[in-house]
């Protein structure tokens, strides 16, 4: 067991060791996923409730389909209708959750930190799906799962992340978990978009995207965030396309076996090239789609795994 | 009239940046005469005096704390006259210069007046007050600089909300220096700080906070000198944090304008690692800056470019404490913990005790026009005794401030006060 954690609120908490624990889990129920009876027990009798402060279709169905897989009792809250907007709390709604005894939490939220003061407040296992920039862990393990299967490992790749850094989770959680298995990381966009304090995280980085691409074996593009830009990060989005949009040309400077990666959902023609997006002999996005329910099930089982254990010490002894 | 003898002190002169052995006498409400010894003759002649024995610990003047946020009118829940001034008491604050930051801000004379009253009797310190520069600190219009003078302002400022618009805020420097009003500002470039929680660098990359750098002090500094040379009015900066923002104020001093800063002790002590998980008892305003910032703006009390050190004293209820880091209210309460705070300072080897003081209690008392913050013959008997090597461990709880959200809680720390001594009475001893 390398993985002990009771929560998982971001990749900066674990080891190498429990990266891997978490992928090599994965990868039995993609197996599993693949065959004909979809189900397991691993979270039988367990409440899952999953809060979502910010709209989210993907993340909060791939939660609520590997929960649903497990057997957990899954309930989702979309918080935005909710008590948020007659003035309560974060904590309190916190609070007042914890009291109904949910096992598992799983937490999206539009402000970095959130998840970790939820975190303090509650007594059951909580899982980070995304905190304003700070962290988004099981997107980094989806997306680390992925460039495992397709190359083979995770360490000395030369992984290009492109795009709009600075208001990614996506992008911190990758370049923690990608350094962490001593992978080369270099970033690509405009210095609006790639502030120089990401060089101190261990990352080269560059704003010419073509330069950065040559010889990359993972190209990883990201969406750009208008919703949490204020003003005159771009000048506009068809210059964007034009020096960081993604299209076969600039695609040929990368290694030919790159494989292309999208968190999603993509705004095709901003940061893709919608040919590339659908080419199935370059593009992983649907595999990443496939990979999240198989790395959020693991996730989860491993943490109830540990809830049970600490909910039972002299078993452990 | 009752007299007082201090006597086995270890006197903390920041007037002439010595200390000494010595006693003290004090003489109804003022500091009669400094005693190198006492001698026979003298005890005879001071027979009715009551006798403090300092047991060879210090006797300093009074800290004079400049920009504490009380929070009357508006939020007495947070922190009323009689709370801070049990806090300044137990912390060594005989005065605290009070901002008009409040629900209403402070910007008339009635509002003014209405706080002077609270203020009388319900607080063993004095009370000296601070008006806002423009009306509801909106920058868009003065106050009544006079009157709110003549009600008893000692400066002007609108804490921490930067005068965007340069033509309101010459104005208003303009007017003041007309009636040699010290106008008190934020030196913050307001567009790169806009909605920011934490100063860039790796630390906020890592966490995902939005971030100001730090160069955006230096331009509000900047902006700001240069409206001092247009108008020549008498400026302080509240805080400055930054290396950057050092040079320009060391060329607009040495150029002869009219002006002084601070910097408040979280500053002095903390970086920005500090905040760590997302801890919001370190969120404060400018946000906790790097290590580097941190030594240079130490290095800049030592040689007397920061002029000011004070308390940053701002209340915030656990509620407006207990929220995601960029929604949470900034500011730390600090009237107690500024001294042992600024012990490590000296216990650092980065100051010593006079030169502390000088930023504590003389510059201040000297800027806002006061008589306090010296041991001078004829000063007001403000005197705080305190062991400077006391150690402890802060407990929050224990604090007399009804707000408790300091960000030394749990930490070891050394210097303690021993009594508090305003006018020549004591308000506080432990």
């Amino acid at each position: 067991m390398s993985f002990t954690d009771r929560h998982l609120l971001g990749i900066e908490h674990l080891s190498p060791a429990a990266i891997t624990e978490i992928l090599d889990l994965a990868e039995s129920y993609v197996t599993l996923n693949r065959g004909t009876a979809k189900h397991a027990d691993a979270l039988a009798g367990l409440t899952q409730v999953n809060m979502f402060f910010e709209n989210s279709t993907r993340t909060q169905a791939s939660f609520e389909i590997a929960g649903k897989r497990l057997g957990a009792d899954v309930m989702n809250m979309s918080m935005q209708a909710s008590s948020i907007k007659k003035g309560e709390t974060l904590i309190d709604t916190a609070m007042t959750l914890n009291a109904m005894h949910p096992d598992l939490l799983v937490v999206r939220h539009p402000h970095s930190g959130a998840v970790d003061l939820l975190a303090q407040k509650v007594n059951c296992a909580v899982l980070n799906a995304g905190d304003g920039r700070h962290e988004h862990p099981t997107q980094a393990l989806l997306d680390a799962l992925t460039i495992r299967r397709a190359k083979g490992r995770l360490h000395r790749l030369s992984v290009a992340i492109c795009g709009d850094i600075a208001h990614s989770r996506v992008a911190r959680s990758n370049i923690l978990l990608l350094n962490r298995m001593e992978s080369r990381i270099r970033l690509i966009g405009p210095p609006t978009l790639v502030p120089g304090h990401f060089a101190e995280l261990g990352a080269e980085i560059y704003d010419d995207m073509r330069e950065g691409l040559e010889g990359a074996d993972v190209v990883m593009m990201l969406r750009l965030q208008k919703e949490r830009m204020d003003g005159g990060f771009i000048p506009s989005e068809r210059e964007y396309f034009h020096r960081y949009g993604l299209d076969p040309e600039k695609l040929a400077l990368a290694k030919p076996d790159a494989i292309v990666m999208h968190p999603g959902p993509m705004n095709r023609g901003v940061e893709i090239d919608g040919v590339l997006a659908d080419d199935i002999n370059r593009s992983v996005i649907q595999e990443q789609v496939e990979m999240g329910v198989a790395v959020r099930m693991a996730a989860m089982d491993l943490l109830a795994r540990n809830m049970r254990a600490a909910r039972s010490p002299e078993v452990m002894a | 009239m009752s007299r007082v003898l201090f006597e086995n002190a270890r006197l903390i002169d920041p007037e002439t940046g010595t200390e000494r052995r010595g006693a003290l006498l004090v003489d109804g409400t003022t500091i009669r005469e400094e005693l190198a010894e006492v001698t026979e003759q003298d005890r005879a002649r001071l027979s009715d005096a009551q006798v403090v024995d300092c047991r060879g610990k210090c006797l300093a003047p009074g800290i004079v704390d400049l920009g504490v946020k009380v929070c009357e009118p508006g939020e007495r829940h947070k922190e009323s006259y009689r709370s801070a001034g049990a806090a300044a008491a137990a912390g060594g604050v005989t005065t605290i210069v009070t901002r008009p930051d409040t629900l209403p801000a402070i910007d008339s004379p009635e509002t003014l007046e209405f706080v002077a009253r609270r203020a009388q009797g319900a607080a063993p310190v004095n009370v000296r007050p601070m008006a806002a520069l423009t009306k509801g600190r909106e920058g868009r219009e003065m106050t009544e600089i006079g009157f709110l003078m003549d009600a008893g302002a000692v400066a002007f400022t609108d804490c921490d909300r930067v005068v965007e618009d340069t033509r309101v805020f010459s104005r208003a420097l303009t007017y003041a220096r007309s009636l040699d009003a010290l106008v008190v500002a934020h030196p913050q470039d307001p567009g790169l700080a806009r909605g920011a929680a934490a100063t860039s660098g790796k630390f906020a990359t890592l966490r995902g906070l939005p971030a100001v750098p730090a160069l955006a002090e230096r331009m509000g500094l900047d902006r700001d000198i240069a409206l001092l040379e247009m108008t020549g009015a008498r400026y302080h900066a509240d805080q400055v944090t930054t290396a950057r923002a050092l040079p320009p104020l060391e060329r607009a001093k040495a150029n002869g304008l009219d002006i002084t800063a601070g910097v408040s002790i979280h500053h002095l002590t903390l970086n920005e690692f500090d905040v760590a998980d997302y801890r919001t008892f370190f969120k404060v305003k400018p946000p906790l800056r790097s290590e580097e910032d941190r030594l240079a703006v130490v290095e800049a009390v030592a040689s007397g470019l920061i002029d000011v050190i004070s308390s940053m004293h701002t209340p915030q209820d656990e509620e407006s404490k207990r929220l995601p880091f960029e929604e949470a209210a900034s500011g730390a309460v600090a009237l107690e913990t500024l001294l042992p705070a600024a012990m490590r300072l000296v216990h650092g080897g980065a100051l010593d005790l006079p030169t502390l003081w000088r930023a504590l209690s003389l510059n201040p008392a000297r800027r806002l026009g006061l008589p306090g913050g010296r041991l001078a013959k004829g000063a007001p008997a403000d005197l705080v005794l305190f062991d400077p090597d006391a150690p402890f461990v802060l407990d929050r709880y224990a604090l007399q401030s009804k707000s408790r959200n300091t960000p030394f809680d749990g930490q070891r720390m050394e210097g303690r006060v021993l009594s508090t001594w305003v006018a020549g009475q004591e308000v506080y001893s432990r």
